[in-house]
């Protein structure tokens, strides 16, 4: 393209590689706080290079109890993966199978469960927090992981990526399965889900990060901290301090808690991008 | 379309639990939210009185909501504005470089996997009063920063998080836009002799427009909702409601005030707002079939 110009491409490198340093700038102070004690940590401005501690901070947050909290990390992460990962799970499995019985069956009432899902599109769960609190607490379901699960499976973002690709499955391959006498549970087994492998993939990643950071519901309905995530754990732990807030722990925490679906946004990256352009419109 | 004809049930028993979910967690929800915004309800769960509209009189007339309503405005924009420009520009940096484009995606992305109150935790850092790199900063330069008692500073520290995680958000539809626009346009509006500049405002930028208003949207609904965590984790609505959104004071009244009316009319008004957003989305689809 003969419009190009050398100097310009030049900016745009620079430009990029400052705003990549500057968005990464908030990591690396807590990954390098993160290795200090508290005491090295306070002897002026937040330092630029590592400390003494090494992991000893994450090792002590994962083994022991931290602040108040009454539990330790690990058991936070083993919460939060049980959330995240029920989340998606759920939210995949019951929204393909009603997205299949919406686009492959005829049967009475099917627009009106349509528009029942669809309209759980416009309300997240933050506008009727009180009542499906009180939902949850009368089916006895505070701190539990069906309490911390359920309710936010309860959206039809999911329904509806599956019912927008099954449209597009051509219909001489039901015709095909018919033919040779596949039942409706074969069809969905054998050709269906195969098909749909992409489409699971981008959703499971979108479903995944969705379900970790959650914050208002798990503050919610976890009072004990057996059952609390790792994400609404910071708050206490920065309250429960008695005057200093303890950095060197908060930080360590808090990169603890944003590894793992940094993790999968990387490695899926491909998945994501597509499932995220793709669902939103 | 070809379908299944005759199964009967086999359709009602792959809905079930689709159904079962959304009526026990959000149809009935949603309901009594409705019905309790017209009540008002004693905090002790003694007694409630059917009082017609007095819940939401009480919330337009109370300082405090309007205030909540004026906070929630200012973020909307300037999250929305600042996450926008951002990754509207890297993006163009992005879609013109050959070489690296994939990399550059892949090192802005993932602050969209960290999670609001992280994002909000990690800036707090920055700014900690104590021994904050840009606090510190800012004190060389002769203002003193203390987001816990200044209202205007605990504002700028949830704004500055919510950019840094949304701007990721943006910059993937910035890039895909781009990267759909038709090079032979550009190249035709060069022929002409169009500087870059004059190409990008007449030709790139137009054609993004349905993108924008895509994200503008889509940006509020962050703000309204998702920022929740930034702040309780950060500020608590504070210092003296300076970042208290209307969601955040919907919690605040439900859980902390007890004040069950009120909560659920205010849950009532957002439903409706948001109601507002996703009608305007459906009209910019529409718009878009049309292409």
């Amino acid at each position: 393209m003969r419009y190009r110009r050398r100097g310009l491409d030049i900016t745009s490198h620079t430009l990029l590689i400052l705003c990549v340093i500057v968005f990464f700038l908030p990591v690396w102070m807590a990954i390098v706080a993160a290795t200090h004690t508290q005491s090295s940590l306070y002897t002026g401005v937040a330092p630029f290079w590592f400390g003494s501690e090494g992991f000893g901070n994450f090792l002590a947050v994962l083994s022991d109890p931290v602040g108040r909290l009454g539990t330790d990390a690990t058991r936070l992460l083993v919460n939060s993966t049980i959330m995240a990962l029920g989340i998606a799970v759920g939210k995949i499995t019951i929204a393909i199978l009603a997205a299949y019985a919406i686009v492959f069956f005829r049967f009475p009432f099917r627009m009106l469960c349509f528009w029942a899902i669809f309209i759980t599109l416009m309300l997240p769960v933050e506008v009727r927090i009180m009542p499906t609190y009180k939902v949850v607490a009368g089916l006895g379901m505070l701190n539990s992981y069906t309490g911390l699960i359920l309710p936010l499976i309860a959206s039809a973002t999911a329904t509806f990526l599956f019912r927008q690709f099954y449209l597009t499955v051509p219909p001489e391959l039901l015709e095909a399965a018919r033919v040779d006498g596949a039942g409706p549970w074969r069809f969905l087994r054998d050709i269906l889900l195969p098909l749909s492998k992409t489409n699971i993939a981008a959703l499971f990643v979108i479903m995944f990060l969705y379900g970790w950071n959650q914050y208002l519901w798990p503050l919610l309905i976890t009072t004990e901290s057996d059952y609390m995530t790792v994400v609404i754990s910071l708050k206490r732990m920065l309250t429960s301090a008695d005057n200093l807030v303890p950095w060197h722990t908060v930080t360590a925490t808090a990169l603890l808690a944003m590894l793992p679906p940094v993790i999968v946004i990387v490695l899926m990256q491909r998945y994501f991008v597509k499932g995220l352009v793709d669902t939103e419109k | 379309m070809a379908t299944f004809q005759r199964h009967r049930l086999t359709p009602w028993i792959l809905l079930a639990p689709q159904l079962a979910v959304i009526a026990v967690f959000f149809f009935w929800p949603a309901a009594q939210a409705i019905v309790q915004a017209f009540y008002i309800e004693d905090p002790f769960g003694l007694g409630h009185e059917f009082v017609w509209f007095e819940n939401f009189a009480r919330i337009f007339t109370s300082f405090e909501y309007l205030r909540a309503l004026g906070v929630t405005a200012l973020f909307s924009v300037s999250v929305a504005v600042g996450a926008m420009s951002l990754a509207l520009l890297l993006a163009v940096q992005a879609d013109r470089v050959i070489h690296g484009a994939h990399s550059y995606k892949t090192l802005l992305i993932w602050p969209y996997a960290v999670a609001p109150a992280v994002a909000g935790v990690l800036w707090m850092f920055m700014f900690d009063p104590n021994l904050g790199l840009l606090s510190a900063g800012l004190e060389n330069l002769g203002i003193g920063w203390n987001h816990r008692v200044n209202g205007g500073q605990a504002m700028l520290l949830v704004i500055l998080a919510s950019i840094w995680k949304q701007m990721s958000y943006n910059f993937v539809f910035f890039l895909a836009g781009l990267q759909s626009i038709p090079k032979s346009l550009l190249e035709a509006a060069a022929i002409d002799g169009a500087g870059p500049w004059r190409r990008f405002w007449t030709v790139t930028f137009p054609l993004l427009s349905p993108t924008s208003f895509f994200l503008l949207v889509m940006n509020s609904v962050y703000v309204f909702f998702e920022t929740f965590g930034t702040i309780d984790a950060t500020t608590g609505g504070g210092p003296g409601g300076a970042t208290r959104t209307l969601v955040y004071k919907v919690y605040e009244d439900g859980f902390e005030g007890y004040d069950l009316g009120s909560s659920a009319a205010q849950s009532v008004i957002l439903l409706i707002l948001v109601g507002l957003l996703t009608l305007l989305q459906f009209r910019y689809i529409e718009r878009k079939v049309q292409y």
